[in-house]
């Protein structure tokens, strides 16, 4: 296969590290905008997914091996998360009939 | 080759992440979010983390991501109605790209630019390595996510339950 | 030989001999069901219904090809991808035989090259981990299915089989973990690896044959989730004709059902084909080469060829009185190649001084362990269809405690056990 013309063979760390920081970013937009709880839920595990890219990179970085076990840590930490979350959903689901974070605000005021 | 591969994977991350934003029905959000998951995985494996690239295909993209799939079916969840504060809360954006700026900057304030990601430098992310330093430096922190699974799993079966009254 | 043009050409002879095995399975349980429950089974198309599954595809490719109106269009037509998709790519993964290592051979104008290649499309070193997460991912392709269907049966058979994957993932991975603290490795080739050699020179140092008695839970632990996974009788809730119409596939039909099918065979095949490399040993024979276990599949065909000719002699149809003889031939020939070839495997010193000799033998040296591979994974495939033709289907609580109260609690004591025994003399 010919080598691709003006393409570099490797890139910078700082291009993961920005990947990073836009996916967090996605997230924190979908946490702000949106008002479905399972859509907010999944935009805090596009959060953790993001944070974990950036763990693995300076792992790479540093040559150590503990970058890894913290996004290890992290995907432990997002599972049990999970569970908890979506019980709660679906409790709020049996009692409500609602999704809408708008509609779940008894609590207000 | 690495630099086609990550082009290829951050850009399906990030169009999947758009996706999952922009989306209006729940099932096509979590989709989106399984493909940033796997392109995620794919990354992982450039960086030379072998076994959390599998873990982040067997745990995220295959446990978390079926639950949520299951309670979206489950709850038959329909698309979204529009928010009353929708347009109150678009006034956040320009926020979020001014943070988006800020760390894009401090990163390529702070990070030596030349220093390249090659695939193959660094090699000790094998499920070896993993396992060796989870049981011996993270030992105590290793043995504490897994009470804190425990608590989990009470908590979901506390709160799922079917009420005994 | 340049890699990558050796790679595609691995790839292709793989790819089609996956797919001509995934038609004839279908074929092969259709006649073993058939047979247990005294029928014939399919016997119009070709002598032994041998070329039905040929008409099959032709039916579901000219099938015309509809969409309900109330289905959600772009997942109905994702679904039958995904599940294709992750079906096969598992199999890129695992090895069928040791190494071909063929000498140039000059035969006058003939000149072939010499080649070197690995019996397997890639070796990982996490090849269990990848193959955990890809049939893990399987899942979405009928949850996908029975949401987009948007029918309610379609969508009980979604979310049973979500829930299915999930508790039945548990108990497998806790059971494949056991050979693995035996082999201290993840790659497959590793793995088989260390099961070759015998005790006491006969019996195989196979996975299921070390750690007595607890290999074996583990091996039967594997084999019910692994049914689970596949969705096969007895687990076989999210399809369950008579209760779901069919469930996520209902509203399926020309070849969009004949990706889901051709998805659950091709599972099959994988979960067998693992289920030879943690436990049974690989390509390793039963019992050593020097006692002549090489030549068994000789001696297979041999016996093929002499019942051939046997019912030549006794014809059931008029024509019986040339095919089976042409048909015993045929095995003749094959019965003499095997011999051949395994001859030279035993005793090397025979093909001393004839390049020729010596090019036949690296080749059996590359066949013989894809034979026994093969095997073992045939043997699998069958208990799979004769389960299916002997256990009813459990009802969906039966199927979710079976799960949680009996195979996880075993599992766990089965592997805490495992653990502590390898620690100890390990």
């Amino acid at each position: 296969m010919p080598p691709l013309p003006n393409l570099p063979s490797s890139v910078p760390i700082t291009w993961y590290l920005m990947l990073s920081a836009i996916l967090f970013t996605l997230g924190v937009a979908g946490f702000l905008f949106r008002r479905n709880i399972i859509t907010v839920f999944m935009s805090i595990e596009l959060m953790l997914n993001a944070v974990n890219l950036s763990f693995v990179t300076f792992s790479y970085k540093l040559k150590q091996v503990d970058g890894h076990i913290f996004s290890f840590f992290v995907m432990v930490v997002a599972a049990a998360e999970a569970a908890v979350g979506l019980a709660i959903i679906l409790t709020v689901f049996k009692n409500r009939q609602t999704l809408q974070i708008d509609d779940v605000s008894s609590l207000k005021n | 080759m690495d630099a086609l591969l990550f082009m290829i994977f951050a850009a399906i991350a990030v169009v999947c992440g758009i996706s999952l934003v922009i989306q209006k029905h729940p099932i096509s959000s979590a989709l989106s979010l399984i493909g940033v998951m796997a392109a995620l995985a794919a990354l992982y494996l450039l960086l030379g983390g072998e076994f959390i690239a599998a873990a982040q295909l067997i745990v995220y993209a295959g446990a978390i991501m079926v639950l949520f799939v299951f309670v979206i079916m489950l709850l038959n969840a329909g698309t979204e109605k529009r928010g009353r504060r929708m347009l109150a809360n678009y006034a956040d954006l320009p926020i979020l790209l001014l943070f988006l700026g800020i760390v894009a900057a401090f990163i390529a304030n702070r990070m030596p630019p030349t220093e390249q990601v090659i695939f193959g430098n660094f090699k000790g992310g094998t499920a070896l390595d993993i396992g060796r330093a989870l049981f011996t430096t993270y030992l105590l922190p290793f043995e504490v996510t897994s009470i804190l699974i425990l608590i989990a799993i009470l908590g979901a079966i506390v709160l799922a339950r079917k009420e005994i009254d | 030989m340049n890699f990558l043009i050796l790679t595609v050409i691995k790839a292709a002879v793989v790819a089609f001999v996956l797919l001509t095995a995934l038609a004839y399975l279908q074929w092969l349980e259709r006649k073993v069901l058939a047979h247990i429950q005294l029928r014939v089974g399919p016997n119009r198309v070709g002598p032994h219904g041998l070329l039905q599954p040929l008409a099959d595809v032709v039916k579901l490719i000219t099938k015309e090809d509809m969409m309900p109106s109330h289905v959600n269009s772009f997942f109905w037509f994702l679904a039958p991808f995904i599940a294709v998709m992750f079906a096969l790519i598992p199999i890129a993964v695992i090895p069928f035989g040791t190494e071909l290592n063929l000498p140039t051979l000059d035969l006058g104008p003939i000149h072939l090259p010499a080649i070197r290649t690995a019996m397997q499309l890639t070796d990982l070193n996490m090849g269990v981990l990848f193959i955990l997460g890809i049939s893990g991912m399987g899942v979405y392709a009928v949850a996908l299915a029975g949401w987009s269907s948007n029918n309610k049966y379609s969508l009980l058979g979604g979310l049973r089989s979500s829930a299915q994957m999930i508790s039945y993932e548990l108990p497998m991975a806790m059971a494949i973990a056991t050979p693995l603290l035996f082999l201290n490795t993840l790659s497959f080739r590793g793995i088989v690896d260390g099961q070759a050699g015998y005790f006491f020179g006969f019996v195989p140092k196979w996975i299921i044959f070390q750690g007595f008695p607890f290999n074996i839970i583990s091996f039967l632990l594997f084999m019910v989730a692994a049914f689970a996974e596949t969705n096969r009788v007895p687990f076989d809730l999210p399809e369950a004709e008579n209760e779901l119409v069919a469930g996520f596939h209902t509203e399926y039909g020309s070849m969009k059902f004949a990706a889901f099918f051709m998805a659950e065979y091709c599972n099959m095949v994988t979960v067998s084909c693992v289920a030879t490399l943690l436990y049974l040993g690989g390509w390793h024979p039963i019992f050593p080469n020097a006692l002549g276990s090489g030549f068994i599949p000789a001696i297979i065909f041999l016996g093929f060829g002499v019942i051939s000719f046997m019912h030549a002699a006794r014809p059931a149809r008029p024509f019986d009185r040339i095919t089976l003889p042409v048909v015993g031939v045929v095995a003749f020939v094959h019965a003499a190649a095997f011999g051949i070839g395994a001859l030279l495997v035993m005793k090397p010193d025979l093909a001393q001084g004839s390049p020729v000799l010596q090019w036949v033998a690296s080749l059996a040296n590359a066949i013989m362990p894809i034979v026994w591979f093969t095997g073992k994974v045939i043997s699998i495939l069958f208990v799979y269809i004769w389960v299916r033709g002997t256990l009813p289907r459990f009802r969906y609580d039966q199927l979710m405690s079976f799960a949680w109260t009996f195979m996880f609690p075993i599992a766990v004591v089965n592997l805490f056990i495992v653990g502590l025994y390898v620690a100890l003399f390990g």
